[in-house]
């Protein structure tokens, strides 16, 4: 199963290091990875998306938790939560196909944030099997780059991860 | 107000944190702090001769004491050099501060004169590392990097330490940080104690329970409560290789250790236990064999300081995080006053386990008849005689150091000092070099083979300057003699590089150091020879014993079976 773990550690050089070498040395799978400083700038906040059975996220959060530089962490995806990506998509925009990017980003509730006369840059924020079905329809239109920042997300309610 | 430089801090706080030896060697980064150490004289400096032999010296020391170890290496290749030394106190959990000189700070990234990223290199061989990047950080940084290395599950610690973070004309304030607190490491200090509860009953109902006790208990320095708790209990009880002496060996209750050359009692046991105690031991694969075949019957209580080890490799019923110590205790205290369901139960599992022993007993191997070649296992059998058991005892790696610990016997905690988890050629001796140094009154015996002993052999000369006593006792079979069993035993006797073409004359080898050697041939030679070797506790002798090359460790468990499935001997298997 897909886990969403979200990680609050010291904004130290080497912090990011230390989870990412983790995951390789361990044989961990690292499917997203989102790291940016926190109100706190001690803190930086890091999410990562992985997958495994229970057994194996069990370990990846006690190996994480076992990391000097780990504050706090929490598995996002044993509880209600919120979860985002944010994607910026160039594609072909010619002729009839530029009416069909600017209706299908519509649909999608995607913005077109840039224009040349042959292109359009489109971000779209969602979950990633929205980026996913967003993708599928700009296929045929002939993608010519995609730059995703990987999942970050919080979760429902009351429900606070900090110190 | 102190006003000292980097490199003064350092010395400074090494003394201040009661450090009595550190083992290096010098080189361009180190210096600033070679010349603070020079003007001092409470912490003394050992000059190995290779870096990797002062990372195992300290962890030697750290071994036998319970203590962090501590060693200084220069940048690049010094660094370098300590990286198996670092690895192999990981791998057994044992406390240990390197401080490796750095290039300049302006310089890193540069590949600068010997400049390696060690921080980089180290990343998954250490429990923490440090970068110092401003002087006055060192003694919070350093107070740190001893605070982490020995609490919790203790482990390697690498500083960092760039030139001109040492510079003499450099001054900051020194205190000595008494106390250090950091915000995302606070190790458990006792376990659940519904957890306790829950084992402690699952233990009085049990019929067939065995103790499986691991190298946690010796560096949670628990073993008298162990025994205590194992004592009232009455249960059979066997360790890991790491756990050797936490709990007497010669006492009835103890079936030796377990694993793949573990004694046939315990892998029996094991396999046909309802209940396993695990405490502070790891179910790593030398012990498990097939996990999937692993203690088909039993239910599991696995008490450890390190969670991550709970579960890693097989499912415990019982987790419980804490340290062993506090747990022990605990249980001691539930125990009390109580009384097991069913003593029948366990008068017929003793029964049992008793019939396993006898099985074997007198079949484990052949003693040589006079003038034959010597077989290994009756010499460790007439060291541990003639040291009375109470040497401390390092081996290096292969059969020799299966049959020390097969066939030395150990009622004390800290007296094997083996690489478990590693399983380091070389060890041995620059171990046994930082015990003696520490406990120069005590016996101190590197166990070694032909092989293992010329990957640190340059530390002769490290002895010689420093008037250490260790003993060597040279399990010498002429041949790399645990590749050379599988090769028997899986390619056919197909030797691939397994001997050893053009040994030296260990005798004149030894004596151009200026040390006592004595060769011995036969069993009428071996109890003199050993003898003459422990008269001097300060002299170090070395003890060139010739040996059957043909011999083989057993039991071994079969590959990919379960715990019970052994060979016995080159004829017998389970
Ligand atoms: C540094 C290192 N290299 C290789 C090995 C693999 N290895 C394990 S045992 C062994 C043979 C050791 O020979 P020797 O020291 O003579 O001991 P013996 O088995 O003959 O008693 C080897 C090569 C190792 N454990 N460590
Ligand atoms: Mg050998």
């Amino acid at each position: 199963m897909r886990h969403i773990i979200s990680i609050l550690m010291e904004n130290e050089p080497g912090a990011l290091s230390r989870v990412v070498g983790l995951f390789s040395q361990r044989n961990f799978n690292i499917e997203t990875l989102n790291v940016a400083p926190t109100e706190d700038p001690s803190l930086s906040r890091l999410t990562v998306t992985t997958v495994g059975d229970d057994r194996v996220i069990e370990q990846i959060t006690k190996h994480l938790n076992k990391l000097i530089d780990v504050v706090k962490l929490v598995d996002l995806t044993e509880g209600n939560h919120i979860e985002r990506e944010l994607m910026l998509v160039k594609v072909k925009a010619l002729g009839a196909a530029r009416d069909e990017v600017k209706r299908t980003a519509d649909i999608f509730r995607a913005q077109v944030v840039d224009v040349t006369p042959s292109l359009y840059t489109v971000q779209i924020t969602g979950d990633a099997t929205k980026l996913d079905a967003f993708l599928n329809a700009m296929a045929p239109l002939g993608i010519l780059e995609v730059a995703r920042t990987g999942v970050s997300g919080i979760a429902r309610g009351d429900k606070v991860l900090s110190l | 107000m102190e006003l000292l430089s980097g490199a003064d801090m350092i010395a400074r706080f090494l003394q201040d944190e009661g450090v009595e030896y550190i083992y290096g060697y010098p080189g361009g980064a180190a210096l600033h702090i070679y010349d603070a150490l020079f003007r001092q004289d409470k912490v003394k400096h050992i000059l190995v001769r290779h870096e990797q032999a002062a990372t195992h010296a300290a962890d030697g020391f750290a071994r036998a004491s319970g203590k962090p170890g501590c060693v200084l290496v220069t940048s690049g290749p010094g660094a370098t050099n300590a990286v198996t030394g670092i690895a192999t106190a990981y791998m057994d959990s044992i406390p240990l501060v390197v401080l490796c000189g750095q290039v300049m700070s302006h310089l890193i990234g540069d590949d600068a004169f010997q400049e390696t990223d060690i921080v980089g290199v180290t990343r998954p061989i250490v429990k923490h590392s440090f970068s110092i990047r401003h002087p006055s950080e060192i003694p919070e940084v350093l107070k740190k990097a001893f605070y982490l290395a020995a609490t919790g599950r203790p482990g390697p610690v690498v500083v960092d330490i760039p030139k001109d973070m040492t510079a003499p004309t450099e001054r900051y304030e020194y205190v000595y940080p008494k106390k250090v607190k950091m915000r995302s490491y606070n190790p458990v200090t006792r376990g659940h104690t519904g957890q306790i509860k829950k084992a402690v009953e699952l233990m009085l109902k049990a019929k067939r329970p065995v103790f499986y006790t691991g190298g946690g208990v010796v560096t949670g320095k628990a073993s008298e409560g162990l025994t205590d708790l194992v004592k009232q209990l009455g249960f059979p009880i066997t360790t890991t290789l790491m756990g050797i002496g936490a709990y007497p060996q010669s006492d009835q209750q103890c079936l030796g250790w377990l694993g793949m050359h573990g004694s046939y009692e315990s892998n029996m046991a094991m396999h046909h236990a309802d209940l396993i105690i695990a405490i502070g031991a790891r179910f790593d694969d030398r012990v498990t064999n097939n996990t999937s075949k692993f203690c088909p019957t039993a239910k599991i209580i696995h008490v450890d300081v390190d969670p991550s080890s709970i579960s890693k490799t097989v499912r415990a019923d019982v987790p419980i995080v804490g340290p062993s110590s506090s747990v022990i205790n605990e249980m001691i205290s539930l125990v009390q006053g109580k009384s097991i369901t069913s003593p029948e139960a366990l008068t017929d599992w003793w029964q049992q386990i008793d019939t396993w022993r006898a099985d074997r007993e007198g079949k484990l191997y052949e003693p040589s008849k006079p003038g034959e070649v010597l077989k290994p296992q009756e010499v460790v059998e007439a060291l541990c005689r003639v040291t009375r058991g109470e040497a401390y005892v390092t081996t290096d790696v292969g059969q020799h150091q299966m049959f020390a610990a097969q066939y030395y016997k150990f009622d004390k905690p800290n007296r094997l000092i083996t690489s478990g988890g590693l399983g380091t050629m070389g060890f041995g001796f620059p171990a046994a070099m930082g015990i003696k140094q520490n406990y120069p009154d005590d016996d101190v015996v590197c166990v070694t083979g032909e092989g293992s002993f010329q990957m640190m052999m340059q530390e002769l000369s490290t002895c010689k300057q420093y008037g250490v006593g260790v003993k060597i006792v040279n399990l010498n079979n002429a041949s790399l003699g645990m590749v050379r069993q599988w090769q028997d035993l899986n390619y056919k006797s197909r030797h691939a590089h397994s001997y050893m073409e053009s040994l030296p004359d260990f005798h004149m080898l030894i004596e151009a150091y200026g040390f006592t050697a004595i060769t011995v041939n036969t069993i009428d030679e071996l109890e003199p020879a050993l003898e003459r070797a422990f008269a001097d506790k300060h002299e170090l002798v070395f003890l060139d014993v010739k040996v059957d090359p043909f011999e083989h460790v057993y039991p071994m468990q079969v590959p990919l079976g379960s715990m019970r499935d052994m060979l016995l001997s080159k004829t017998e298997r389970t």
